[in-house]
């Protein structure tokens, strides 16, 4: 009998993620997949599914499901209030509930399944991409979501030890991006000294960052070209763009930084509000990595 | 060619052309460096998303500076034919600009074969290039909010087809049934890179 579970409430966003869609870029099918991709792993890793299995990325919380069959659920990412699966693994019996409330820190929680959520995969992946619309519809009340069979050994964890997402102010290192030299050094400067807060027009695309603008030293147009997770773009407006996991695959602004791969993820939990240090990443960091 | 940073996990590669841009691309598409996992082409550059876990930066730009670029990047894809009604909203003022006729704008749009030469924008949308195909025309001064599926387009040097309702710039000279994409269907899109295209006046279709 196929397992499932079954949506009560959503919260404000709560989609499919996986691996996402890689290798198909070419095609203007961007990666998309889970934002916060070291949460998204581990939960996967808990409940013994492959890694790319499919997961919920609940975000801010507000995630309630009831299960039809015994699972074995876990929450990693944003630690919510009354989550009791969180960064540990526990079998919920056929009827049970689980209930997210908001997080303590962070913005994302991930809730994995044994045996992963069995939704049908468009271009190889079960990824929701927020910006393309490809892969299924953002999780609603009522959806009943199949669950699929276990394919790996358990791990046997009881609990994970991995930090929580951080409160307050939080740095990341950068390095410099594919047109550093349309701007000035000063601009350079600024976006390594100053505090950006996160405004509330982030989302899965990116965070949009609020701050001192930063200024050009050429005009013209940029004809688009490609770029990853970790690119901080520069519109007109001088404000930085972080692009997350759903970002397009070209981009017609210039890119003065990256921020290092490793720092995306955190920079995925981060809330509106919260103020973002980037840091010119130094050999020495590169000694620590 | 300039290799650009782009982070701890991508390489960007910046040509003088299209054509440059298109022969690298053909010839690393062919044999695709260790540790490369995606390739995005685009009008000016070509970028290496790449797998730092099976090989670094460094070492995928030398397989890369070790490439030789195809020459005869053009045409190596299946012919597609694409239907199109040409009665664009922007049809009168494709031709202004172009200097000719509405008729001339759809019999060089339909005389010339065109190439997939990249995709992007939206999933489905390619750009395509003509050797045929030497105008320049403008975009839109003001973007539409809403561009009708299947509307064939033209701008800069490239005509394209877009695949759902989206906003755009481009001038739209007609409009086609066939859908670019469609995830029922294999293959989901029809314009990849490569793929050649010819436009079919529907009106003269005998």
């Amino acid at each position: 009998m196929t397992r499932s579970v079954k949506v009560l409430a959503k919260g404000p966003l709560t989609t499919v993620q996986d691996f996402g869609r890689p290798g198909q870029a070419a095609l203007g099918v961007g990666r998309s997949g889970a934002c916060d991709q070291a949460s998204y792993r581990l939960a996967n890793r808990l409940v013994g599914n492959p890694d790319n299995a499919a997961v919920l990325e609940v975000t801010f919380g507000g995630l309630r499901l009831v299960v039809d069959g015994d699972v074995m659920v876990v929450a990693t990412g944003a630690r919510c209030q009354g989550s009791w699966p969180h960064n540990a693994p526990t079998t919920l019996k056929s009827g049970g509930e689980l209930e997210l409330g908001m997080p303590v820190s962070g913005l994302r929680t991930y809730v994995a399944v044994r045996g992963g959520f069995a939704v049908e995969p468009v271009l190889g992946s079960r990824s929701t991409d927020t910006l393309t619309g490809l892969g299924p519809d953002a999780v609603a009340p009522g959806d009943v979501i199949a669950i699929g069979e276990p394919e790996l050994a358990p791990p046997g964890i009881d609990v994970a030890p991995v930090t929580d997402p951080e409160t307050g102010d939080v740095t990341v290192l950068v390095t410099p991006g594919p047109r550093r030299d349309w701007f000035t050094d000063a601009a350079w400067a600024s976006l390594v000294e100053q505090t950006y807060s996160v405004t509330s027009e982030s989302n899965r695309v990116g965070l949009r960052l609020d701050g001192d603008a930063l200024e050009r030293n050429r005009t013209g147009e940029l004809p688009s070209e490609g770029l990853v997770r970790g690119a901080l773009q520069i519109p007109p407006s001088g404000k930085p763009v972080l692009f997350l996991a759903d970002h397009p695959v070209t981009g017609g602004y210039p890119v003065i930084a990256y921020v290092v791969d490793d720092d995306v993820d955190r920079c995925a939990q981060l809330r509106p509000g919260q103020r973002l240090l980037m840091r010119a990443k130094t050999s020495a960091d590169q000694r620590r990595h | 060619m300039r290799v650009l940073p782009s982070g701890t996990t991508a390489l960007l590669l910046e040509l003088d052309n299209l054509d440059e841009v298109l022969g690298l691309y053909a010839a690393l598409t062919e044999n695709v460096p260790e540790g490369v996992v995606d390739m995005v082409p685009a009008a000016r550059t070509l970028l290496l998303v790449t797998d730092p876990a099976v090989a670094s930066l460094s070492s995928i730009e030398d397989s890369v500076r070790g490439t030789t670029p195809r020459q005869d990047r053009r045409g190596w894809g299946e012919i597609v034919e694409i239907p199109v009604t040409y009665d664009g909203e922007d049809l009168e003022e494709a031709a202004h600009l172009l200097g000719c006729d509405t008729a001339e704008v759809v019999r060089r749009h339909t005389a010339a074969e065109w190439t997939v030469a990249f995709c992007g924008f939206i999933p489905g949308f390619g750009y395509l290039t003509s050797p045929r195909w030497q105008a320049e025309m403008p975009r839109r001064s003001t973007p539409r909010k809403n561009v009708p599926p299947g509307s064939v387009a033209l701008a800069g040097e490239f005509s394209g087809v877009y695949p759902r309702e989206s906003p755009g710039g481009w001038q739209l000279i007609g409009r086609t049934e066939l859908a670019m994409f469609d995830p029922s269907r294999d293959p989901v899109m029809i314009l990849r890179p490569g793929i050649r295209v010819r436009f079919v006046d529907e009106d003269r279709r005998p």
